[in-house]
């Protein structure tokens, strides 16, 4: 059996080299790029992202980001977002007073957290949601955040073609925030799995072995 | 629940090897960077500090060579420091593998440099490394506090703390502070130095410099860091990042 493909989006944000390595090392057929066939044919798409929302949302149009999620979630082919790659996914981020629009995959709004140290920079505990696949084996490991940014209401219950409500995961800094979503196809988590030691190797093997 | 206290242990590295002595007897090449971060990250590291202390211009290149080599097999948070002069410097670094730059000298030059980093990378990977001292005497800031150059020997006339808060403000997202009265001592961290950074900055807080034994480190996460960084004490074995984890958990601080 070969390995899953695996397109990690390559539009001009940060440190890829992490995501690429973690994925292999799981199993993933790693491609870094932006080309658009190879997006929409990989097993798995996933969308990174560092920084302002604003920059990430202009670079993940420039490659036509935005069309590879659509096109693949209509055809109930994976796709998993990573830090600001989660963030994207909701309707809109507001950073610095700018309102950006996302890709309003899920309803809601990225605002900045209130606590009383930002960026939200460690390793955190997650109440992983009842039922997750994503999580199986980590349950209470905890996952490396760096963040001021973040999701603070969950307000989409549409079932999937299995009958599931999207499962969400939570995180508290300050307050409680969604550390992860994993709503049919589409998953996604504020933390850096490939920055979480085992624990996060083990995470992104879950998804790569469900691209399967 | 909530977040950790990160341990982190920082490695100088000349040329592409690690220098101030490593005492891992079980280590085939313990000058080797991507060997020592493996070994630290086994141990429990939180995250990972590289210093580039390398003296010659013609040899910064391996430094990336260096962060690529670690950032392929290490999947914990990576920062690079030192000799860092420029946001093309950052933006290297960045793609080598590294997660955050800290800015020391090259700051202090071009303050701007932290805003155009930010600007460009996001806040949460521009790291502030200040090296403060009490200021000796002739020298007179608020705080009682001056930032120093070339390794403590040369004052700035600078307000740590204040430098300390510009510094967040033009985009800094976390403060590496080093103390360079405590750095060596083996007698514990400045207290009244992080207490006094902790009062005016909202960003996250590595404290450095006097770590020497197992009860340095509550104080310090007492008086206000987010993150307790150490050297040679764990080069050594003297300490080993578990036990710090152990002491610190004892005294009721989340530790992974």
């Amino acid at each position: 059996m070969n390995a899953p493909s695996v397109v990690l989006l390559d539009y001009g944000s940060g440190n890829l080299r992490s995501a690429h390595r973690a994925l292999e090392q799981v199993g993933a057929d790693v491609s870094v790029t932006a080309d658009l066939d190879a997006a929409l044919e990989a097993d798995g798409l996933l969308v990174p992202g560092v920084g302002a929302y604003d920059a990430c949302m202009k670079g993940i149009r420039s490659v036509r980001g935005d069309m590879m999620v659509d096109r693949r979630l209509a055809g109930g082919r994976p796709v998993m977002g990573i830090c600001v790659g989660l963030q994207v996914m909701f309707d809109q981020g507001v950073e610095h007073g700018i309102e950006t629009e996302g890709l309003g995959e899920w309803p809601g709004v990225v605002e900045q957290l209130e606590a009383p140290v930002l960026p939200h920079m460690g390793w955190n505990t997650v109440r992983v949601a009842p039922g997750s696949t994503l999580f199986e084996g980590v349950v209470g490991e905890r996952f490396y955040f760096v963040h001021s940014y973040a999701v603070r209401n969950w307000e989409f219950e549409a079932r999937d073609k299995n009958q599931k409500v999207p499962r969400v995961s939570w995180s508290h800094h300050g307050e409680d925030f969604v550390a992860a979503v994993e709503n049919g196809p589409l998953v996604a988590t504020q933390f850096h799995p490939e920055k979480s030691g085992d624990a996060g190797l083990h995470l992104l093997e879950n998804w790569v072995k469900s691209l399967r | 629940m909530s977040l950790s206290i990160r341990v982190i242990p920082c490695l100088d590295v000349d040329a592409g090897r690690v220098v101030k002595g490593v005492n891992f007897l079980d280590l085939r090449d313990a000058g080797d960077p991507v060997a020592l971060a493996a070994r630290y990250n086994a141990e429990g590291a939180d995250e990972l500090i590289f210093l580039d202390i390398t003296a010659s211009s013609s040899d910064r290149s391996t430094m990336y060579d260096v962060v690529s080599r670690t950032a392929e097999s290490v999947f914990i948070p990576l920062t690079v420091g030192g000799g860092v002069r420029a946001v093309d410097d950052f933006d290297r670094l960045l793609r080598a593998g590294a997660d955050k730059v800290s800015l020391n000298t090259a700051a202090l030059n071009d303050p701007d440099l932290l805003r155009d980093a930010a600007e460009r990378f996001g806040s949460q990977c521009v790291v502030l490394s200040i090296d403060a001292r009490r200021c000796p005497e002739g020298v007179f800031t608020e705080s009682g506090f001056e930032v120093t150059t070339h390794g403590g020997r040369r004052s700035t006339g600078i307000d740590a703390v204040k430098w300390a808060i510009e510094g967040t403000a033009l985009g800094a997202g976390e403060i590496l502070l080093n103390s360079m009265d405590a750095d060596g001592t083996k007698e514990g961290y400045d207290l009244a130095l992080i207490e006094m950074v902790r009062r005016e900055v909202t960003v996250p807080i590595i404290a450095s410099g006097g770590a020497g034994k197992l009860d340095d480190f509550v104080p310090a996460v007492v008086a206000g860091a987010d993150a307790v960084l150490a050297a040679s004490v764990f080069h050594f074995g003297q300490l080993r990042i578990d036990e710090v984890k152990q002491t610190l958990a004892n005294a009721d601080f989340p530790v992974r």
